[in-house]
C-alpha cells in the first residue's frame, strides 16, 4: 500500500477501543492520500482513438503491454463514464468541436493525455491547413508524449507520470471539489471559413474590418 | 507495363494550352497506344493527344459518349483513378480520369478535361460527371471537387467531402495558400543551412493556423458544415429502398398483424449519427443512418475528420521527404504505401533496383500485408461481437511481425523503410534467421489457429454469410478492389493485372470466391494471408541464392532527386486494394503534383448499397469487412 503505514502510535497502544487482535493491523493515513492511492489505480480512458497513435494505443491495452497492470483497462466509449482522454493523433480542425464536445461531456476530474507529436504540436502535419496545432490550444493538457507515433512503452511512461500528478492533488485544493466554482467547460469552436475560436472573437472581427 | 510516357529531351508539339496563356513549357505528347487511337478515329475532332500522357478531350459535350466507348466497346470497365491539377501557368485546371480493364489489368487508359481557371474562389465551368457511368466516381469527383472548385454537372451528391461547406477557397489549387504558408517548396530557405527558424505561430499574423477573409464576422456567421446531409434524407419514405442492391426489400412484419394491418402501421424513421468518435466505426468516420425499425433505409458518409492535408503537404516536399508520409497513410501497412510511391518515382525516373532491393521489398511488403490481414480479420470479429478475444491473439502475432520491421528499419510502425532505387537497411543475420522462423515456422501455424478457430464458427456464419452482398458487376462499377472485389468472383489483384516488383519470381495464388458477402471477403483475406506466407518463404529461399548481402541501393544515392519532367500513374495492391499514386513533375526537385489513389476511401463508395436493405448493427460488420483505414480514407 502506498500509504504510510506505521506501528500503531503510542497513545493508542493501551487504548480500550482498540481490540488487541488489531493492534498490527491499524494503519494511519491521509484522506487525501489514502484518495488518491484509490484514483491513481482505476482511470477509465475514453476509448476514441484519432489517427495512428491509436493503434499503438490499443497494442498498449492488449497482452504485451497489458495496461491493467496499472487498472487503467477499462476503456469507456461514453465520455460520461470515463476520467481520461488520450488525444491519440492528429487533431484536425473538422474534428475539434466534437474533440471539446467530448471533453466537456467527461465528468470531473478528467485528465487529458496529448499522445504524440501531432497532439502535442501538429506534428509533421502541423502546415496542413486542416490541422490544429496541438490540442491544448483547445483543452488542457495534463502529460504530453513525444514521438510519431510514441512507443506503447512511452505511453505507459505517461500514465507513471499522470499518477504522479494525481498523488499530488489535495481534496481541499482542487476546484472540483471547491463549493462555487463549477467549471464549465471549454469554449466549443466551429467551423466557419476556418476554424472559429470564439475566445478570439474580438480580434478577429477587429483584424478582419472591412 | 510502365506508364511513364515522358522523356526530358524530346520536346513535341504542344498540345491543347490555350493561346491566351502560353507560358508553360513545352511537354511531350502523349504516345499513343492502339486504344487511344481507336478513340481518336472514332471521335476525330474531339480528342487530342494530351500532355504526357492519355487523351485530351476538347468537346466536352463529346465526354459522356467518349466514356461511354470506353466502357462499353474498349471494355474499360472501372474508374480507378480521377483527380485535377492545376496548371496555373496554362490558366487551365485539368481534370483527370484513368480508367482499367477488370480483370485483365494491363496501364490504364487516362481521359483527360481542361477547363479554364477561375478567377479568386470562383468554381470552374461545370464539366460532365462519370456518376451516371462509373457509381465509383462519385466520392472521388467531389474530392475533386472540394479541393479544385472543378464542378462536376450530374453528380448526385455533390458537396465537400474532406473539408466542410463554408471552407473559405480550394485547398490544392496552387494560388490558395495555407496559413503557414512559407514558400511554395521545401527546404524552406529559413531552415537550411543555417537552421534558425522561428515556431510558425511566431511567424503569421493570426499566431495560429487560421487564416480569415476580411470583412468576417464570427457572431454573424451561420455555420451549415455537413451542408444539407440531412435534407435528402429527411424526404419522407414509405420504408421501402429504391436501390436495387439484390437484398430486396424485406417487409417489416409485426407478429399478430396480417398485411393490410402492417400497410396501416406507420412507423417512424430516425436518423443517427455514427461517429466520428464510436468504437465500431475503425477511427473518425462518421456514418448518418436513417432507419425503419432496425432496418437501414439510407446511409451516408462524413468524411474529413482526419483529413491532414497530405497532398498539400506533399506538394511542398521533396521527393524524398514524401516517403516517410507515405507510411502514415495506411498506418497498418506503412510499408506497402511506401512502395508504391517508390515505385512511380522510379519509374519516372527510370532508375534500376538490385535483385536484394527487389527481394526484401518483397518480404517486408509481404509480412505487412500479414500484419494488416491479421489487424482486419481481429476487428473484425471485433465488430461481430466477439469483443476483443480474437483481436488480443492477432494483435499478438502483429507485434511479432512488428518487432522484425522494427529491428530492420528503426520503427515500429513507421518505418520509412524504401528510398528510390534502394531500401534503407538490410537484414542483419539475426533478423533473417528471426524472419525465418516467423515465415516458416510461426505464422503458418498460426494461420490454421486462427483458420481453425474462426472458419467454421457458427455465430460468425450466422452474422456474415449473405451480408453486405454486392454482386461482381457493381463492385466493378464502384471501383472497388482489392479482397472485396475478389471475393465477388473476380479475381483482380495489382501484382497479377499490372505487375511490378519480383512478383513475377514467385509461386502463388490469387484466391477468388464468388459470393460476395462479408463471410467470403473474411474468407479471402485468410486464404491470402497464406499465400502471402508462400510468397514470403519463397523470397527468403531465393534472396539467400540469387542476392548479395548488403546491395541495397541501385544507381546513386541522394538527398535531392531531380525527377524529369513527365507524370505517371503507380499503382500497387495493398492488403487493402489498388493504392495509386498519381505524380506529374515539371523537372523540379518538388512534385508538381502528387494525388494518392486511396482505395480505402473508393470502397467506402460502394457502402451505402452494401449496408441499405439491412440492419444496422449489420452495417457495423460490413464496414468492418471493407477493412478501412481512415489515415488513407481522409489523407
Amino acid at each position: 500500500m502506498a500509504t504510510q503505514t506505521t506501528n500503531i502510535p503510542d497513545e493508542l497502544k493501551n487504548d480500550p477501543r482498540v481490540p488487541e487482535d488489531l493492534n498490527n493491523n491499524i494503519f494511519i493515513t491521509t484522506l487525501d492520500k489514502i484518495y488518491n492511492w484509490g484514483r491513481k489505480r482505476s482511470m477509465w480512458p475514453l476509448l476514441f482513438g484519432l489517427a495512428c497513435c491509436a493503434i499503438e494505443m490499443i497494442c498498449t491495452a492488449a497482452s504485451r503491454h497489458d495496461l491493467s497492470r496499472f487498472g487503467w483497462e477499462l476503456m469507456r466509449a461514453s465520455p460520461r463514464q470515463a476520467d481520461l482522454m488520450i488525444v491519440s493523433g492528429t487533431v484536425t480542425k473538422k474534428m475539434i468541436p466534437q474533440i471539446v464536445r467530448l471533453y466537456n461531456q467527461m465528468p470531473e476530474p478528467r485528465y487529458v493525455v496529448a499522445m504524440g507529436s501531432c497532439a502535442t504540436s501538429g506534428g509533421p502535419f502541423k502546415e496542413g491547413y486542416n490541422v490544429v496545432s496541438g490540442i491544448d490550444k483547445f483543452i488542457p493538457v495534463d502529460v504530453y508524449i513525444p514521438g510519431c507515433p510514441p512507443r506503447p512503452e512511452a505511453l505507459l511512461h505517461s500514465f507513471v507520470k499522470l499518477q504522479e500528478k494525481i498523488e499530488k492533488q489535495s481534496i481541499r485544493t482542487v476546484r472540483w471539489y471547491t463549493t462555487g466554482k463549477t467549471d464549465n467547460g471549454m469554449l466549443v469552436p466551429y467551423l466557419g471559413p476556418d476554424l472559429v475560436d470564439l475566445r478570439r472573437a474580438d480580434e478577429i472581427k477587429q483584424k478582419t474590418a472591412l | 507495363m510502365s506508364e511513364v510516357t515522358a522523356t526530358p529531351a524530346k520536346p513535341a508539339a504542344k498540345p491543347a494550352a490555350p493561346a491566351a496563356h502560353g507560358a508553360a513549357k513545352p511537354v511531350a505528347a502523349a504516345k499513343m497506344t492502339p486504344e487511344m487511337s481507336a478513340i481518336a478515329a472514332k471521335f476525330g475532332g474531339a480528342v487530342e493527344a494530351a500532355q504526357y500522357e492519355g487523351l485530351l478531350v476538347t468537346d466536352h459535350s463529346k465526354f459522356i459518349e467518349i466514356a461511354t466507348y470506353v466502357r462499353d466497346v474498349l471494355k474499360y470497365n472501372q474508374l480507378t483513378n480521377n483527380t485535377a491539377t492545376d496548371y496555373i501557368k496554362d490558366g487551365v485546371i485539368e481534370v483527370v480520369n484513368q480508367f482499367t480493364r477488370v480483370p485483365q489489368g494491363g496501364a490504364p487508359l487516362t481521359l483527360k478535361l481542361r477547363v479554364p481557371r477561375p478567377s479568386g474562389h470562383d468554381k470552374t465551368q461545370p464539366v460532365p460527371s462519370l456518376c451516371p457511368l462509373y457509381p465509383g466516381a462519385e466520392f472521388q469527383e467531389r474530392e475533386t471537387y472540394d479541393m479544385y472548385g472543378v464542378v462536376f454537372e450530374g453528380n448526385p451528391d455533390l458537396r465537400r467531402i474532406l473539408m466542410w461547406e463554408g471552407f473559405n477557397g480550394w485547398p490544392l489549387r496552387k494560388d490558395w495558400k495555407e496559413a503557414y504558408y512559407e514558400g511554395d517548396t521545401k527546404p524552406f530557405e529559413s531552415r537550411w543551412p543555417g537552421g534558425d527558424h522561428k515556431l510558425a505561430e511566431e511567424r503569421v499574423p493570426w499566431e495560429d493556423n487560421v487564416n480569415y477573409p476580411p470583412g468576417f464576422d464570427p457572431f454573424a456567421f451561420k455555420p451549415h458544415p455537413d451542408g444539407d446531409i440531412y435534407d435528402s434524407m429527411l424526404a419522407p419514405s414509405d420504408g421501402t429502398v429504391s436501390i436495387d442492391n439484390g437484398h430486396g426489400v424485406a417487409p417489416t412484419i409485426v407478429e399478430g398483424l396480417n398485411a393490410s394491418e402492417m400497410a396501416e402501421l406507420k412507423t417512424d424513421e430516425i436518423i443517427v449519427n455514427m461517429g466520428p468518435q464510436h468504437p465500431s466505426t475503425h477511427g473518425v468516420l462518421r456514418m448518418v443512418v436513417k432507419l425503419d425499425g432496425e432496418k437501414v433505409t439510407d446511409l451516408k458518409l462524413a468524411l474529413g475528420y482526419l483529413h491532414r492535408n497530405h497532398e498539400k503537404i506533399g506538394e511542398r516536399n521533396t521527393w524524398l521527404h514524401n516517403i516517410p508520409y507515405t507510411d502514415r497513410l495506411d498506418y497498418i501497412t506503412g510499408i506497402y504505401n511506401e512502395w508504391g510511391y517508390v515505385l512511380g518515382v522510379e519509374r519516372m525516373m527510370g532508375l534500376k533496383t538490385t535483385d536484394r532491393v527487389e527481394y526484401l521489398r518483397v518480404i517486408t511488403g509481404e509480412l505487412t500485408r500479414l500484419a494488416s490481414h491479421f489487424w482486419a480479420i481481429g476487428f473484425l470479429l471485433n465488430d461481430l461481437g466477439a469483443f476483443f478475444t480474437p483481436a488480443l491473439y492477432f494483435i499478438t502475432e502483429r507485434d511479432l511481425i512488428i518487432d522484425l520491421l522494427e529491428a530492420v528499419t528503426g520503427s515500429r510502425m513507421m518505418c520509412n523503410y524504401m528510398r528510390f532505387g534502394g531500401v534503407s537497411r538490410d537484414f542483419t543475420s539475426a533478423q533473417w534467421a528471426m524472419a525465418r522462423e516467423l515465415a516458416f515456422e510461426r505464422l503458418p501455424r498460426t494461420i490454421d489457429e486462427l483458420d481453425h478457430f474462426l472458419t467454421e464458427n457458427e455465430i460468425l456464419k450466422a452474422r456474415s454469410i449473405g451480408t453486405g452482398y454486392m454482386s461482381a458487376d457493381r463492385c466493378i462499377a464502384h471501383s472497388l478492389t482489392g479482397p472485396c472485389l475478389r471475393a465477388a468472383g473476380i479475381g483482380y489483384d495489382v501484382r497479377r493485372a499490372d505487375p511490378y516488383g519480383y512478383y513475377d519470381r514467385f509461386d502463388f495464388d490469387i484466391p477468388v470466391l464468388y459470393n460476395g458477402d462479408v463471410y467470403d471477403r473474411y474468407l479471402v483475406r485468410v486464404q491470402e494471408m497464406r499465400e502471402s506466407l508462400k510468397i514470403i518463404q519463397q523470397a527468403l529461399n531465393q534472396a539467400e541464392t540469387q542476392s548479395k548481402v548488403g546491395d541495397i541501393q541501385g544507381g546513386k544515392k541522394a538527398y535531392n532527386h531531380r525527377v524529369p519532367a513527365g507524370q505517371c500513374y503507380a499503382r500497387v495492391e495493398t492488403p487493402k486494394g489498388e493504392l495509386g499514386y498519381y505524380l506529374v513533375s515539371d523537372g523540379n526537385q518538388n512534385p508538381y503534383k502528387y494525388h494518392i489513389r486511396s482505395c480505402s476511401y473508393i470502397n467506402l463508395n460502394s457502402m451505402k448499397e452494401m449496408a441499405v436493405g439491412q440492419k444496422v448493427a449489420d452495417s457495423v460488420v460490413i464496414l468492418g469487412s471493407l477493412d478501412i483505414v481512415l489515415g488513407e480514407v481522409d489523407r
